[in-house]
C-alpha cells in the first residue's frame, strides 16, 4: 500500500518505547519513517517500520494485534499518552495516518498499570482481566437445547443496555488510561450485562463480589470519577456501568444473602 | 457487623462508600458554617449571639465527636486509596494527554486540595476555636467575641490571602468531590447526570463565595 500514492506520503518521527523483557528496564528509541501512507492504519505503518528493522538485522518491536478490524481487543498501545490513540471509539488497529500530520512526532508506549506487567516492547500481559472474567462473569446453566430466544421477555431499552455493556472487548485500555491503574469500567460492563438481565439475577450478588475480590487481588486500583476509562473506551462503554456496580456490590454488601460465604470465598 | 462487611468494606469499592459518606457529611457540614459566617453581615452581635448559641448546646460535643471521625476516616481512606495507587499506576507516559482521555485538574488533584484543606482546618481551630478569647455582653448574657478575634484576623493581608487560597482549593476539592460522591453511591442516570455535575459546580461555588465573603468584608469594608 505504501508508495502507490506517493505525492501524498507523510514523513512521521516515532518515540517507541523498547523494553527486552519483564525484567529489563526500557527506553523510548527514536525512528524516523519516509512514505508513510495517510491511508495506512497505525499497525500498518509498525509492519513498515519492522520490515524496516528486519531489513536493517535490527530486532523488530513487538505489538499485540489480532483481527485489525476493532473486534477482538488485541492491539494495545498508548499513541501520544492517549490509549488507542487520539480518535475516540477507536481501537489502535483502526486509526489511520490520515488523523496525523507530515512531519509529526508519535511516542508510542505500551499500556502501563502494574497489573499488565510488560512481557516486550508494546506488548503487555493482560491475562490479570480474564482472572477477573472467571472469578464471576458468566451465568451458571444446565447444558441442553439452546432455549427460544423469545421465550424470556426483556425490555428494549434493557436490552440495549445490556449489549452497550457487553461490547467491551477487553483490551484494557480503560486500565491504561487510568491514572490510578483501575479496572473498574472493565468490570462493571461485564458486571452489568448480567445484572440487567433476567438470567444473570441468580448469581448477581455473588458474581460482583468475586469480580472485586479478583480485581483487588490482581493489584488494579480503585476508582476516583475521573472518567478518563470511558473516554478511552474503543466500545465507548459509559461510567454509568460503573454506578451500576456500585450499586450492586452495595446491595451485596447489605443485603446479600450470602455475603458472609462470599466474603470468605 | 458480621465479618462479611468488613470486607466489602476494606476492598477498593467498600472504601470508596467511606470516602463519599464521609465526604458527604462534612460537605453538609461546611455549607452550614458558611452560613452561619454570614451573620457577621448582620451584626457583631448576632454573629457572637449564633456562636454562643451553638457552643453553649451540650448536643454539639456530639457533633464534633461525629465531625472528627468522619474526617480521620475520610483522611485515612483517602491516603490509604492514593498510595494503594500510586502502587497499582507506578508509571505514568510520557505525553500527557489534553483530551478527555487524559484527567481534569480537580480530580487529578484531590490528595493535595484535601492535603492542605485539612492542614489548614487544624490552623483555622487553633486560630479560632482555641484561639484568643475575649468577652462581650449581648442581652446581658457575658459571652465569647469571636467577632472580635475574626476582625482582628481578617485585618491582616497575609492572613487574608492565605484564607483566600485555601478556600479555592476547598471549593476545587468539594467540584469534584460532591458530584463524585453521587457516582460512587450509585446514582447515576442519563436524565440527572448534567443536573449533578451542575449541583457539585454551582455548591463548590456557593460555599467557597459564602466563606470567602466574610474577609473580603472585613478586610476592605471594615479594616
Amino acid at each position: 500500500m505504501a508508495g502507490n500514492n506517493n505525492s501524498r506520503t507523510m514523513r512521521i518521527n516515532l518515540k517507541v518505547w523498547r523494553q527486552k523483557n519483564q525484567n529489563t528496564e526500557g527506553r523510548l528509541v527514536d525512528y524516523a519513517l519516509d512514505n508513510v501512507s495517510p491511508d495506512m492504519s497505525f499497525l500498518e505503518m509498525f509492519d513498515v517500520l519492522n520490515e524496516k528493522l528486519v531489513a536493517q538485522n535490527d530486532e523488530p518491536v513487538a505489538f499485540a494485534h489480532d483481527c485489525r478490524e476493532g473486534i477482538c481487543g488485541s492491539c494495545a498501545m498508548v499513541i501520544d499518552g492517549e490509549p488507542h490513540g487520539p480518535q475516540t471509539g477507536t481501537t489502535t488497529c483502526q486509526l489511520h495516518m490520515r488523523t496525523f500530520s507530515d512531519g509529526d512526532t508519535i511516542v508510542v508506549e505500551p499500556f502501563r498499570a502494574k497489573a499488565f506487567p510488560v512481557v516486550k516492547d508494546l506488548v503487555t500481559n493482560r491475562t490479570a482481566l480474564d482472572r477477573i472474567q472467571a472469578a464471576g462473569g458468566y451465568v451458571s446453566v444446565a447444558t441442553g437445547n439452546a432455549p427460544d430466544g423469545n421465550a424470556i421477555p426483556i425490555a428494549k431499552e434493557i436490552a440495549d443496555m445490556a449489549m452497550d455493556a457487553a461490547a467491551c472487548i477487553q483490551c484494557g485500555a480503560c486500565v491504561a488510561a487510568c491514572r490510578n491503574g483501575s479496572a473498574m469500567l472493565f468490570v462493571s460492563a461485564k458486571v452489568s450485562q448480567f445484572s440487567l438481565l433476567p438470567q444473570g439475577q441468580a448469581e448477581r450478588e455473588r458474581r460482583v463480589s468475586r469480580m472485586v475480590w479478583q480485581m483487588d487481588e490482581e493489584d488494579f486500583g480503585s476508582c476516583t470519577n475521573m472518567g478518563s476509562c470511558a473516554a478511552a473506551c474503543p466500545k465507548e462503554i459509559k461510567v454509568e456501568n460503573i454506578a451500576r456496580m456500585n450499586r450492586e456490590f452495595g446491595r451485596a454488601m447489605i443485603f446479600g444473602r450470602d455475603r458472609k460465604q462470599t466474603a470468605e470465598d | 457487623m458480621s465479618q462479611g462487611i468488613l470486607r466489602y468494606l476494606g476492598s477498593t469499592m467498600g472504601r470508596k462508600y467511606i470516602m463519599a459518606i464521609s465526604g458527604l457529611v462534612w460537605t453538609l457540614f461546611v455549607l452550614t458554617h458558611m452560613l452561619g459566617n454570614l451573620l457577621i453581615f448582620a451584626s457583631a452581635d448576632a454573629y457572637n449571639f449564633y456562636a454562643y448559641k451553638l457552643t453553649s448546646n451540650p448536643l454539639i460535643y456530639v457533633a464534633e465527636a461525629a465531625l472528627v471521625v468522619f474526617i480521620g476516616m475520610h483522611a485515612a481512606t483517602g491516603i490509604g486509596l492514593r498510595m494503594r495507587n500510586s502502587r497499582t499506576k507506578p508509571n505514568l507516559y510520557a505525553v500527557t494527554p489534553k483530551s478527555a482521555k487524559g484527567a481534569s485538574v480537580t480530580s487529578k488533584s484531590m490528595i493535595w486540595s484535601g492535603t492542605i484543606t485539612l492542614v489548614f482546618l487544624i490552623l483555622h481551630l487553633i486560630t479560632f476555636k482555641f484561639g484568643a478569647y475575649y468577652e462581650t455582653t449581648v442581652d446581658g448574657i457575658l459571652m465569647r467575641d469571636i467577632h472580635k478575634l475574626v476582625v482582628e484576623c481578617f485585618s491582616q493581608t497575609g492572613y487574608v490571602v492565605w484564607y483566600g487560597v485555601c478556600l479555592v482549593l476547598v471549593g476545587m476539592h468539594l467540584y469534584h468531590g460532591v458530584a463524585s460522591s453521587f457516582q460512587t453511591l450509585g446514582i447515576n442516570h442519563p436524565k440527572f447526570n448534567n443536573a449533578i455535575k451542575g449541583f457539585g459546580w454551582a455548591y463548590s461555588i456557593v460555599v467557597a463565595l459564602g466563606f470567602l465573603a466574610v474577609p473580603f468584608y472585613v478586610f476592605f469594608v471594615k479594616g
